[in-house]
């Protein structure tokens, strides 16, 4: 049987794993069939507000299952659309935080040396400071450095925040596929396709990515989940991306619990609040069904 | 031992330097102070743009920021720190009050967090596998996943909203460190304040803790030499504390002092929501204004925290586990 | 006698920088793992390499192809120097030289079916031809059968996991195998198996073996000549008759009499030399002869002299000050 069939074996087992994975798949269609599942537009009262009859605050009821916000917009087709773009934010940027982690941790083990002595110091610098501080610093820089401006956009944009997630993530990543490819890379097997002449980029692609493949998903995942988390704090504190006209974010709805709060519209708290949870928990639970089916420590006989 | 911890210290100054220049480098470029500077004193002649950029060092350049950040550093150790951007203020005395306000807090807060669950750990590390374990899990994995702020969001909703429209009366502030207008000290309102940001916080906490704790004695549990311990005839209560605890608390020590910058991270949120005045809500308000000359103190004060905390972690450990040497 | 070497070790040294870590600082150390070895194979022959861990054998074997850099010395191969050799021209010599390594359970990939990990050679080597039909060749070659090539590592016993390895090492038909302790993870009762494999591919390809050992028993039955090692310097060189006959180094001397003698009534009689104490550390190796902390015939004078690698005049050379 081969390892990746053991692993899929192993991550059926893991209960809770499967359950999230099933209850994330269910959101991934709901927000791609988005037109079909959510009632109203993004930006659509749910009825034309009149002094006799306001639709601002609504609890909720059948024309809104979870009810409306300020100006009358169905909280459960905001979450739909919200959650589509969190949720995209956080597979891109986790996408592409990995993608360059795995380049330069695999770039730095293997030459060792000054570039890794950099690496390493550079992303302890990095982690020590609290993430929301790092990433606040790194936007501003971002945001005040001219040059950058055609790159990385308008600091409100989606682009803006995806490049300031993957510059903040790949440190994770690059520590790990460093280690990989530290221990990998003294075991013969690798020795031995250097001996057959194998060169440092067919080694790497070969033989050290799919080894660790295993880790560098598991690490993928966490960086999705931490990036819907980094988007709603962002978004929470006021510094978010703003998806255009009415467009709203898993951030911005759960920024905008702030002000129903002491009013007292539950709803428009208690719904952001319990499905962000629910994503970054389903994600987490995914996470660690994949580490425990990856872990080689589990692997039977070597 | 003596000398262990020297070279390590001697080894923290250059760090911090070379940490502290790197964030100057970022802020001047983040913040512009010279522009915030403009924004508020839009009318301000040539000669006064002049004598700022002279007192605060707002060199261009990198020659320019060496030399900045050195005129910085000099006014910082000497206490002759520039005055805030926004209304001129002095930095240092509202500075001094957010770090009371955090320490406060953030001590409590990780004193009560760390205690709670590492006996959390404890408890199911005993029994793993069964329900108990499965529930404390669960519902730390929950508290993960959870950020600090939803936490409070909700909290604030059930004790603070609800429980006055229920019973009348609100049953816990949800701001601030004294009501609005009190003056004076007073310990059972003070207490009263922190009652909420220290839960939302002490979640976080118990939950990271309760895991390490959990799997590191776990590890310890399963291990050879307490399986020897153990057949030697010593009793599992004597087995549990004179070698499994011990062992098992090792690694966490470290981690524990690695960590201060994710708890201290949590507090800053949590310090936002609950308009705690401390280091969190000092950052996030000088963040907004752009201000240069407060945001760069906290940030030095932050480098010295996060590398003497790295330091205590590798003293704790040469000191914990008898198999690191020290030359 | 005039038969060109197929590989040529001449004056082969590998220091090693070691960093240990004492709190912050790291202090630098040089290791000697192999100092002045010299050496020849001449095609279809094997030469034995053998000497306890930490001899430097191994790396010697990984010089040979330069999985290590060598730092100085010359290794040529068909007559090419190796040393210093263009990147791209030691790929394509790859082909014809190939290694077979100690632990079976780490050398194959354990992602890759086992067909693919013998096909790697001939896809990096870009050679023509079909490579599934020449993966079931090289299986039933090695003793496997051909339907295990869509099998993993995992499922195969460390026995055939070697085979696997030597198959994967033939696979670009290559002139000489370095064959690093190909059998000492192995349980004995395969350890012949392999071993005898290993004789007829030999005599069926016309191979040219280095054959590293840590004890002579292994190396006595296929080699044509034997090098012993100590501590990073050849100490004797002779052909496998007269190594085993006429063993003049201490050392040598010790090994051969650690190994078991079939006949008990011998084996009973026979006297062992024993070896005292550890091999010294090749951070600091002790003076003049490397072996005299240990050697029983030692004397004042062997700290003083390193004894030269002499050939005495029978085509046997030998580094001691008082040979037998």
């Amino acid at each position: 049987m081969s390892p990746r069939r053991m692993a899929v074996r192993r991550f059926v087992k893991h209960r809770a794993a499967l359950i999230s994975l099933i209850i994330l798949g269910i959101m991934v269609l709901f927000i791609l069939l988005a037109p079909f599942t959510a009632r109203y537009g993004v930006n659509e009262a749910v009825f034309k507000t009149s002094p006799e009859k306001p639709n601002s605050f609504l609890s909720p009821r059948g024309i809104a299952w979870l009810g409306t916000d300020d100006i009358g917009r169905d909280l459960y087709s905001r979450l739909i659309y919200g959650l589509r773009v969190s949720i995209l934010i956080g597979l891109a940027s986790a996408f592409f935080g990995t993608i360059l982690g795995v380049a330069i941790g695999a770039v730095a083990g293997l030459r060792g040396g000054w570039i890794d002595d950099l690496l390493m110091r550079v992303t302890d610098l990095f982690l020590a400071f609290p993430f929301l501080v790092t990433l606040l610093v790194l936007r501003s820089v971002m945001s005040n450095v001219p040059w950058l401006k055609p790159i990385v956009g308008n600091p409100t944009s989606i682009r803006f925040v995806v490049i300031l997630f993957v510059l903040f993530g790949w440190m994770g990543v690059a520590r790990l596929m460093r280690g990989q490819v530290l221990a990998l890379k003294e075991r013969e097997f690798v020795e031995a396709a250097r001996a057959l002449g194998a060169s440092n980029t067919r080694i790497v692609l070969r033989h050290l990515l799919p080894n660790s493949a295993g880790p560098i998903l598991v690490a993928l995942t966490f960086a999705v989940s931490g990036n819907i988390i980094a988007e709603a704090t962002l978004g929470f504190f006021g510094y978010g991306p703003q998806p255009g006209a009415g467009a709203t974010s898993l951030g911005k709805l759960v920024g905008g619990a702030k002000g129903a709060l002491l009013p007292g519209y539950w709803w428009l708290v208690v719904f952001p609040c319990v499905i962000l949870i629910l994503v970054s928990l389903c994600v987490n639970f995914v996470g660690d069904g994949l580490r425990d089916a990856t872990d080689p420590k589990l692997d039977g006989n070597r | 031992m003596f000398r262990f911890v020297m070279r390590r210290l001697m080894w923290a100054l250059p760090m911090t330097l070379i940490i502290t220049f790197v964030v100057y480098v970022a802020l001047r470029v983040g913040t512009d102070p010279l522009a915030s500077y403009l924004r508020v004193n839009q009318r301000a002649s040539e000669k006064k743009i002049q004598q700022y950029i002279e007192t605060n060092g707002l060199y261009e350049g990198f020659g320019g920021y060496v030399r900045g950040y050195l005129q910085w550093l000099q006014g910082f150790v000497t206490f002759d720190w520039p005055r805030s951007i926004k209304g001129s203020r002095e930095v240092w005395p509202e500075f001094r009050d957010a770090m009371f306000n955090t320490l406060r807090l953030g001590l409590t807060a990780t004193f009560l967090g760390i205690l709670i669950g590492l006996s959390f750990g404890i408890f199911v590390a005993l029994k793993p596998g069964g329900l108990r374990d499965a529930t404390v899990s669960t519902s730390s994995f929950v508290a993960i996943s959870t950020p600090p702020y939803v936490s409070a969001l909700l909290l604030q909703l059930l004790f603070a909203v609800y429980w006055s429209k229920w019973f009348g009366q609100s049953l816990l502030p949800t701001s601030g460190v004294y009501p609005p207008g009190h003056r004076g000290f007073d310990l059972v309102l003070m207490i009263k304040h922190m009652i909420l940001p220290v839960t939302v916080v002490v979640i976080q906490v118990v939950a990271v803790y309760a895991r390490y704790m959990r799997a590191s004695l776990l590890e310890v549990l399963n291990s050879e030499y307490m399986r020897t311990a153990r057949s030697k005839g010593i009793s599992e209560r004597r087995v549990l504390v004179r070698h499994a605890l011990r062992n098992a608390l090792i690694p966490i020590v470290t981690v524990a002092a690695i960590d201060i910058g994710a708890i201290l991270g949590g507090l800053i949120i949590t310090e936002r929501i609950f308009s705690y005045p401390g280091l969190g809500d000092f950052f996030l308000g000088a963040y907004d204004n752009g201000d240069f000359p407060q945001m760069m103190p906290w940030m030095f004060f932050f480098t010295l925290v996060v590398i003497a905390f790295n330091l205590l972690a590798d003293v704790l450990y040469a000191v914990l586990d008898p198999r690191i040497r020290l030359g | 006698m005039t038969v060109e070497p197929i590989l040529a070790v001449d004056g082969l040294v590998k220091h090693f920088t070691v960093k240990t870590a004492r709190g912050v600082r790291a202090y630098k150390n040089t290791v000697q793992a192999v100092s002045n070895v010299s050496f020849s194979v001449r095609p279809g022959e094997t030469l034995g390499l053998v000497g306890e861990s930490g001899s430097g054998k191994t790396t010697v074997g990984r010089c040979i192809l330069r999985l290590i850099e060598p730092t100085a010395g010359s290794v040529r191969f068909q007559g090419e120097e190796l040393v210093g050799m263009r990147a791209e021209r030691l790929r394509e010599l790859r082909r014809d030289m190939q290694i077979v390594f100690q632990d079976p359970y780490a050398s194959l990939d354990p992602r890759l079916t086992v067909g693919t990990s013998i096909a790697e050679p001939l896809e990096v080597q870009r050679i023509p031809g079909d490579h599934r039909a020449r993966v079931k060749e090289l299986l039933e070659l090695v003793g496997l059968s051909p339907d295990h090539s869509r099998r993993f590592p995992h499922e195969f016993s460390g026995g055939q996991r070697q085979r696997i390895g030597i198959a994967r090492a033939l696979a670009s038909n290559p002139k000489l195998l370095v064959l690093d302790e190909p059998v000492s993870a192995l349980d004995v009762s395969i350890q012949a198996g392999v071993v005898n494999l290993l004789a007829d591919l030999q005599d069926q390809l016309g191979l040219a073996y280095v054959f590293i050992a840590h004890d002579l028993s292994v190396v006595r039955h296929v080699s044509h000549n034997v090098a012993v090692m100590y501590l990073g310097k050849l100490v004797e060189v002779a052909t496998a008759e007269t190594l085993y006959e006429r063993a003049s180094h201490p050392y040598t001397r010790a090994l051969l009499s650690a190994i078991p003698v079939p006949d008990p009534g011998v084996e009973r009689g026979r006297r062992r030399i024993m070896l005292e104490g550890d091999v010294p550390s090749p951070i600091d190796p002790p003076s003049g002869c490397r072996f005299r902390t240990r050697c029983p015939k030692a004397q004042d004078h062997c700290a003083v002299e390193e004894p030269a690698l002499v050939d005495r005049g029978q085509g046997h050379p030998v580094a001691c000050h008082f040979p037998d």
